[in-house]
């Protein structure tokens, strides 16, 4: 069952597009990472979601209602955290959180307490003392302290120690383990990989591939180190080989996924010593999407400048 | 612990001259021409010694003599008159300058990480706060012999050279006291807020004082620092001893500044910060309670001012038949109405002034409500269970309750003042009556506001435009003989002037129902609107 359902989405700032057909969709208990480079459209798409800006295009439903029309009612059952906290500065982090929570829940019961611990947070200092991390712990605690059935999280973790980092994570774990579903855009991969079942990848303004981690791993490559008795030969004739390398006695090199088969029974009958694979890394498949695609030819690596474009 | 003026104090210096170098000047420029206006303007308005001893007289009343301090009345030529009647107002302008100029560059620096990189320099610990007392005592001083030499080179005839350094000096010397009073405290609180915060409120206090001081008791004028202001009595004894006795005490306070400045550590206060509620209170429960919170201390400002500015008018109303009888600017203004006196003229006229006046806090707080989207801070709201058009809602009824009472203060004030000086003095519910009948008008205004703020809101400011423009063509109309029209422009000039003119009341329905449908037609807006940022 899905509770965020993303259809077409379309939003443009006068002559900018910021959103140009968004699809995607949260299912009930699931962790889905929204991720994508700077300016693609992470923060304009949960802004849309919160009723806070007004689609020009397309619809977005959360537990079926629409996200602009029925947006109060919606409310009452999510959390949501801004990755750039702006509070009041003459007001406490305690009394803060307290109307954060007033004004979601009512009455409902708080774990306000317990949180303040975890985070360690002072909520007697001005929020106009507080600095970044702190105004972000102040989000997190109003957020978490009340049970939500959607957490909506914009960069929630910008600016946060790793420490804190480790008691959010045990925050979203905990959501999730009680059956709660979680929107989470962020920039730290570590992050996505540990806490993330699916993930949606954002590229201006339209979404360029969802699903598991496992099956976008598929999408990318494998890196090898092969050792043989009788040097290779040859090997850069076949297909979806990339930034061959000789180390030594060694060769390095990486292979497109659906190659790896026929690379292995060649690389074979050269009698092989010693074979070491790594996984692509997250951020190896991260770069290649953010990067843009129609580059799986001739190189991996790209150059840094371009990235993030 | 002396100053230690050496070469890190000087290129620091200079680094904040650069910086202040629109600023400072707007100050010293605005204040200084400020000065130069009004003893031209006196000299138009009360030429001749019989005008003058007829404003002596009305500034003869506790009311007045609480605000612009004693004089003597007897001796009331033209440099008197202008020294009496704005030193006192100007000194606290020049005190409000050196807080906010010194709180700047202190805490205001510090806060914001600027000390810490010129520490990471090769300058002393101390050079930062020194360059800080150097730079403003530097602007107060020649501010002193900018304002004095002006004076005097204006050529009034009462205006001499002794008593115009002294006018300057005495500016100066308070404005080198509140540099002082702000350098200490600027030590003593970790947030530029509080250090602003504290100085200001010791400004108002000296203030208040010497107000109290001066009408009741002379010990508790010497107390306070500007009650030595008005000692020094400009243009006629012309004492110079007041000015010795600030510049001693302010140079006690820059050495307590340093030393309270040496032996605290970068980014803290001598005094800990005190530690604020744990959790919200019963009133920070809502939108309205969170506004109600965040403006209660403008709020009260805005109602204290009002309230004084009501009875310093009310004040006046005991003489003022005979001081019109004089003035022929005036007579203009309130050309006379069969069968009204012209305090009863006064009275309306000031009424409408006053609900202007009040119209200011009521449209900023529905400002806010943008000011809060621009910070941000909306979002956090409308993120959880509050609606648009609640929190709209909520400012605005923020809003239309303070534009209530500030205009009831000021006729509560005016009353209040008038019945100790009038003869013959009115009953509260004509005065109130005066005044409220100003409400639909000034719910036009909000609710033009709340237009703005719902299609426009790039442009919300531009209501001031509209509050000024009343303003003017209302207040000066009669002056400058406008045309009927130019006053129908605004919503102000349809208030029937009780009880000079009858009691329309389709003018108030009709202004009642325009503020009613351009209100809802901005909350329509800004249902269908983005939030921005
Ligand atoms: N109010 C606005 N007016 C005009 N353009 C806007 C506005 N808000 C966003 N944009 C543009 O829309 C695009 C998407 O911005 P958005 O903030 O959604 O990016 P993002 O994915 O959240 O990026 P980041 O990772 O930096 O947070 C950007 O090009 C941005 O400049
Ligand atoms: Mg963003």
């Amino acid at each position: 069952m899905s509770v965020l359902q993303v259809n077409n989405l379309a939003k443009s700032f006068g002559k900018v597009t910021a959103l140009n057909g968004v699809n995607m969709e949260v299912n009930e208990g699931e962790v889905f990472g929204f991720i994508g480079p700077n300016g693609a459209g992470k923060s304009t798409t949960i802004r849309v979601l919160l009723g806070i800006l007004k689609a020009t295009e397309g619809e977005a439903k959360i537990f079926g209602k629409d996200a602009w029309s029925e947006a109060v009612e919606i409310h009452k059952r999510i959390a949501y955290v801004p990755g750039d906290v702006n509070l009041w500065p003459n007001l406490t982090g305690g009394e803060v959180i307290d109307l954060f929570v007033k004004l979601r829940g009512g009455n409902k019961k708080s774990r306000r307490e317990e949180l303040l611990k975890k985070f360690d947070l002072d909520p007697s200092k001005k929020c106009g003392a507080y600095s970044k991390g702190n105004r972000q712990k102040v989000a997190l605690v109003a957020a978490f302290s009340l049970d939500a059935d959607l957490y909506i999280l914009d960069e929630p973790t910008s600016g946060l120690d790793p420490l804190m980092e480790q008691v959010f994570q045990q925050c979203v774990m905990e959501a999730k383990r009680a059956g709660k579903s979680v929107l989470l855009s962020s920039h730290i991969l570590s992050e996505v990989e540990k806490l993330c079942d699916r993930v949606g990848i954002i590229r201006q303004g339209k979404i360029i591939e969802t699903g598991t981690l496992e099956e976008l791993r598929h999408l990318t490559r494998t890196n090898l180190l092969v050792e043989t008795k009788e040097p290779i030969t040859h090997l850069h004739e076949l297909k979806g080989i990339h930034d061959m390398e000789e180390k030594g006695r060694a060769l390095s090199f990486q292979v497109d996924m659906e190659e790896l088969g026929a690379v292995m029974k060649r690389v074979s009958q050269f009698g092989i010593v010693k074979l070491e694979s790594t996984p692509p890394t997250l951020e190896d498949l991260f770069m290649r999407h953010y990067e843009g695609k129609g580059q799986t030819g001739t190189e991996a690596g790209g150059d840094p400048n371009g990235f993030y474009n | 612990m002396a100053f230690t003026i050496n070469k890190g104090t000087g290129h620091l210096s200079r680094l904040i001259i650069r910086r202040d170098r629109i600023r400072i000047p707007l100050w010293v420029i605005g204040i200084c021409s400020f000065t130069f206006m009004v003893p031209i303007a006196f000299k138009e308005l009360y030429g001749s010694q019989e005008q003058r001893d007829v404003m002596a007289q009305t500034m003869e009343n506790p009311a007045m003599i609480a605000m612009v301090g004693p004089a003597d009345l007897s001796n009331y030529n033209l440099g008197v008159m202008t020294a009496h009647q704005m030193l006192l107002l100007t000194a606290v302008v020049v005190g409000l300058m050196s807080v906010l100029l010194v709180t700047r560059h202190t805490r205001g620096d510090e806060e914001n990480g600027r000390v810490e990189m010129i520490r990471s320099l090769p300058v002393r610990r101390i050079s930062t706060l020194n360059a800080v007392l150097l730079v403003n005592a530097s602007t107060n001083i020649l501010l002193a012999f900018l304002v004095g030499l002006g004076l005097y080179t204006l050529n009034i005839e009462s205006m001499n050279i002794e008593g115009s350094l002294l006018y300057g000096a005495s500016l100066g010397a308070t404005g080198i006291f509140f540099v002082g009073i702000t350098a200490v405290f600027g030590q003593l609180f970790e947030s530029s807020r509080g250090v602003t915060g504290f100085s200001i409120t010791v400004l108002l206090i000296v203030y208040i004082v010497r107000g109290i001081g001066d009408i009741s008791n002379e010990v508790l004028s010497w107390i306070s620092p500007l009650g030595w202001v008005t000692k020094t009595g400009v243009y006629d004894e012309n004492n110079w001893w007041p000015i010795v006795g600030l510049i001693g005490v302010s140079i006690i306070l820059f050495i307590i500044a340093n030393y309270l400045h040496a032996i605290r550590d970068l980014e803290a206060g001598i005094l800990p910060s005190r530690p604020g509620r744990k959790s919200a209170s019963v009133i920070l429960q809502n939108p309205i309670g969170l506004e109600f919170r965040l403006q209660r201390t403008g709020m009260i400002s805005w109602a204290i001012g009002m309230f004084a500015i009501g009875a310093s008018y009310g004040s006046v109303l005991g003489d003022l038949d005979s001081f019109f009888a004089g003035n022929d600017m005036m007579k203009q203004l309130f050309t006379a109405k069969e069968g009204y006196s012209v305090t009863m003229q006064f009275v309306s006229m000031i009424m409408m002034v006053m609900a202007i006046l009040a119209t200011v806090p009521a449209v900023m707080a529905m400002n806010k409500l943008y000011g809060e989207e621009k910070k941000g801070r909306s979002e956090h709201l409308l993120g959880r269970a509050v609606s648009r058009t609640r929190l709209m809602g909520s400012f605005l009824i923020i809003s239309v309750i303070n534009g209530f009472v500030m205009l009831s203060l000021a006729a509560i004030g005016l009353w209040t003042a008038s019945v100790s000086v009038m003869e013959e003095p009115y009953s509260l519910g004509t005065v109130y009556g005066m005044g409220l009948i100003y409400y639909p008008a000034m719910l036009v205004m909000i609710g033009v506001a709340v237009l703005l703020i719902g299609y426009r809101p790039r442009i919300t400011s531009f209501i001031w435009l509209y509050v000024v423009y009343s303003f003017i063509v209302l207040y000066m109309g009669g002056l400058f003989q406008f045309s009927e029209w130019i006053g129908k422009l605004s919503p102000f000039g349809h208030i029937p002037q009780i009880p000079l003119e009858d009691m329309t009341w389709m003018p108030i329905i009709m202004l009642i129902s325009i503020a009613a449908a351009v209100t809802v037609v901005g909350f329509i807006g800004y249902n269908r609107r983005d939030m921005g940022r």
